[in-house]
C-alpha cells in the first residue's frame, strides 16, 4: 500500500515538473502511509480570454504532495470537476475516500486584474473549512498559488505553511576548458523561477538570509582571498565587508538583522566575531586555540551556538551572544558541526558523523536525544524551513552533490535534481 | 637530529644554489658564453640547470605535501621538503610563497575552512623556522572548495587534503 501511494505520487509529481521544465525537479523517495487525501480541482478559468499561464491547482497539489503530510487525488480519478460550493456533492468524494476538497476559479477583476476564489471543505462534514478571494496579476499566479497552499496547509496542521518562501543554494559547473563556474542561485521553494544572483570563476560559499529575507550574505574567493559581501536581492547591489588576513567566512544574521555573526582567523586561530552591521563594527566573541566556526543564533537572539575542536574532534558549544563561558552541547558521536537552531528553538539540526559517514541529525536540547534523519554518506548543510517542518541539505547523489530535504521528523524524505552542475548548501529563506 | 637535517638542507641547498645563474654575478659569464665559444658548467654532479624551485632532484621542486584524515600535522616525510622552502626562501628574501590549505569533501565546509587554514599554517610556521620571514609566507584557506581529485573515495580524499606552495613570481 505504501508503496503504490509512493509510486503514484512520484509519477504525479514527475509529470507535472517534466511539462513545463522547471530547473529543479522534485522526487519524493519516501512518504508516509497517514497523509491525509485531499482532492484539489483544476481551478476554473473558462472567463478568461487565452487561459492562464499556470495550473492553480496542480501548484498547490504539488506544494501539498511535497510537505509528505497529504496525498493528492490523481485528476483522472475524479468524478466530476466542481467549480463552485452549488456544484459539489460531498457523497462522490467521501466514496473516493478523501478527506478534504479544493475547488476554485478565476475570473476577471477590476483594472485588468485578475480574481483568484478557492475554497476547502471538510468532505464528511460536508461544510467549508476556509475561502478566500485573492487578486491576481497573470505573472503573480504562481505565487498566489503558493499562498493559497499556505492557508490550506495552515488550515489543516495548525502549522504556518512555508510555499511561498525560496531557496539559496551554491552551483559549481566544470566547463569544457575544466574552469569551474560558480553560483549562488535563488529559486522558489518549489524549484521555480530560479535566479542566478552571483556568479565568479573563485568558489562561492555559505549563503545567509538576512531575516526579512531581502539580502543574502555570502563567502566569495574572488581575488584569491576570502571576503564576506551582503547583497540586496532586489538590486543586486552588494556591500563587502571589512576583510582582514586569512578567513572571512560564516556570515549567519541575527534574528533582528542588526548583527551578523562570523569566522575571523585575524587575531590567530579562527573565532567568531559580531558584526555589527550599523555601525559596521566588529567585536570578538570567542577566544580559544581552537577552530571556532559555524556560528548560528538563537531564535530569540541571545545566544550563538557553534563548531568548535577545543575539545580534540568538532563538536557544538553555546554561549551568549554577550560573552563568557561556552557549554558543550553535543556529546554524541566524534564528529558535530555546523549546527543551526530550529525556528521554535527547541531543536538543533547539524551534520552528525556515524561511522564514517556524514549524516543529518538533529538533537531535542530538552532530552538531548539526538535523531539521526538521513541515511547518505556525505550529507552537509541542513538548513530549517522556517516553520520547522522541512529541513533541506545537500547529499551526494551517484556522484553528483544534489539538494535533498527530509521532513524534521525523518519520515519524509526528497530529492530535487537541478539541471547542470553541482548543487549544494541550500539555506532556507524565512517567511515572506 | 633537527638540526643535523636544516644543516644537511642548508649545505645542499647552498651548493645547488653556487650552480645557478640566478643567483650569481654577471648572467653573461654565468652562462659561460663570450667571444663566440661556449662553455657549460659541469654543476655540483647533477646536469640540472634550470630555476632551483624546478631542479627534480632538489625537495624544492615538491610543492604540494599531503595531510591525514581531520590532521593539521604535517607528516615526517615531508619535513626535508618544508626545511629546503624554508631555507630557500631565507636565502632569497624578495621570494615570497603562498601557502594554500586545502580539505577533502568530507565534513562541513567552513570547518573544513578553518582546518585547511591549520594546515597551512602549520606549514608556514615550519617556514619560519628555517628562517623565512613573515612577509614572505601568507596562509590562503580554501577548505574542500577546490578539490584536485573529483573522486568520492579515499584515494581522491588522500589527494585532496593538502598544502600547496605557490610562488607567484615564478
Amino acid at each position: 500500500m505504501k508503496r503504490i501511494v509512493k509510486i503514484a505520487l512520484l509519477l504525479s509529481i514527475m509529470s507535472s515538473f517534466s511539462a513545463i521544465g522547471a530547473a529543479l525537479k522534485i522526487e519524493i523517495t519516501q512518504g508516509i502511509s497517514s497523509a491525509q487525501p485531499i482532492a484539489v480541482v483544476p481551478f476554473s478559468s473558462t472567463q478568461i480570454v487565452g487561459g492562464l499561464p499556470v495550473d492553480i491547482a496542480q501548484i498547490v497539489s504539488d506544494d501539498l504532495a511535497r510537505s509528505g503530510r497529504f496525498k493528492p487525488l490523481s485528476r483522472f480519478d475524479m468524478l466530476n470537476k466542481p467549480s463552485t460550493a452549488e456544484q459539489v456533492n460531498f457523497r462522490n468524494w467521501q466514496s473516493l475516500g478523501q478527506d478534504n476538497l479544493v475547488i476554485g476559479k478565476v475570473t476577471p477583476g477590476i483594472n485588468g486584474l485578475l480574481n483568484v476564489q478557492f475554497q476547502l471543505f471538510d468532505v464528511y462534514k460536508g461544510e467549508q473549512l476556509t475561502g478566500f478571494s485573492i487578486p491576481a496579476s497573470r505573472s503573480s499566479l504562481r505565487g498566489v498559488a503558493h499562498r493559497i497552499s499556505d492557508l490550506i496547509y495552515e488550515k489543516l496542521t495548525g502549522q504556518k505553511g512555508a510555499f511561498s518562501t525560496r531557496m539559496a543554494y551554491v552551483t559549481s559547473t566544470r566547463g569544457a576548458s575544466g574552469k569551474t563556474e560558480y553560483k549562488i542561485q535563488v529559486a522558489d521553494a518549489d524549484g521555480y523561477d530560479t535566479k542566478t544572483i552571483v556568479t565568479s570563476s573563485e568558489p562561492l560559499m555559505s549563503p545567509s538570509w538576512s531575516p526579512r529575507g531581502d539580502k543574502i550574505s555570502y563567502v566569495s574567493y574572488e581575488g584569491q582571498r576570502s571576503s564576506i559581501y551582503t547583497q540586496t536581492l532586489k538590486t543586486g547591489q552588494r556591500e563587502k565587508l571589512r576583510s582582514f588576513k586569512g578567513i572571512n567566512g560564516a556570515p549567519s544574521w541575527s534574528p533582528d538583522g542588526s548583527q551578523l555573526a562570523l569566522t575571523l582567523s585575524k587575531d590567530g586561530s579562527a573565532d567568531i566575531y559580531i558584526y555589527n552591521v550599523i555601525a559596521r563594527s566588529f567585536r570578538r566573541l570567542t577566544r580559544s586555540y581552537a577552530i571556532d566556526t559555524e556560528p548560528d543564533w538563537s531564535p530569540d537572539g541571545r545566544q550563538i551556538i557553534f563548531t568548535s575542536d577545543r575539545g580534540g574532534k568538532p563538536q557544538i558549544y553555546k554561549m551568549s551572544v554577550n560573552g563568557g563561558k561556552a557549554g558543550r552541547v553535543t556529546f554524541e558521536g566524534s564528529y558535530n558541526a555546523r549546527a543551526s537552531f530550529s525556528p521554535d528553538g527547541k531543536n538543533i539540526v547539524m551534520v552528525h558523523r556515524v561511522n564514517g559517514q556524514y549524516r543529518i541529525a538533529t538533537l531535542d536540547l530538552k532530552t538531548g536525544f539526538t535523531n539521526i534523519l538521513t541515511n547518505g554518506q556525505l550529507d552537509e548543510s541542513p538548513s530549517y524551513a522556517p516553520n520547522g517542518s522541512m529541513i533541506l541539505y545537500s547529499t551526494n547523489d551517484g556522484l553528483k552533490s544534489i539538494l535533498a530535504a527530509v521532513s524534521s521528523d525523518g519520515k519524509v524524505r526528497q530529492k530535487l535534481r537541478l539541471q547542470g552542475g553541482e548543487v549544494r548548501e541550500p539555506a532556507w529563506s524565512p517567511f515572506k | 637530529m633537527k638540526t643535523y637535517q636544516k644543516l644537511i638542507i642548508s649545505l645542499f641547498l647552498s651548493s645547488t644554489l653556487a650552480g645557478c645563474s640566478m643567483f650569481g654575478g654577471d648572467e653573461s659569464s654565468a652562462d659561460g658564453m663570450s667571444g663566440g665559444a661556449s662553455t657549460s658548467g659541469m654543476g655540483d654532479g647533477s646536469n640540472y640547470s634550470g630555476h632551483p624551485l624546478d631542479n627534480p632532484s632538489s625537495p624544492l621542486s615538491t610543492k604540494v605535501i599531503y595531510f591525514a584524515l581531520d590532521s593539521s600535522a604535517v607528516e615526517p616525510q615531508y619535513e626535508a621538503v618544508l626545511a629546503a622552502h624554508g631555507a630557500y626562501l631565507a636565502a632569497n628574501a624578495g621570494v615570497s610563497v603562498i601557502v594554500e590549505g586545502h580539505a577533502d569533501e568530507r565534513g562541513t565546509r567552513e570547518y573544513n575552512v578553518a582546518l585547511s587554514e591549520n594546515r597551512a599554517k602549520t606549514v608556514q610556521n615550519l617556514l619560519s623556522l628555517q628562517g623565512a620571514m613573515g612577509n614572505q609566507t601568507e596562509a590562503v584557506a580554501l577548505g574542500e572548495e577546490k578539490p584536485v581529485a573529483m573522486g568520492h573515495d579515499e584515494s581522491s580524499w588522500h589527494l585532496n587534503r593538502r598544502v600547496e606552495l605557490i610562488y607567484p613570481a615564478h
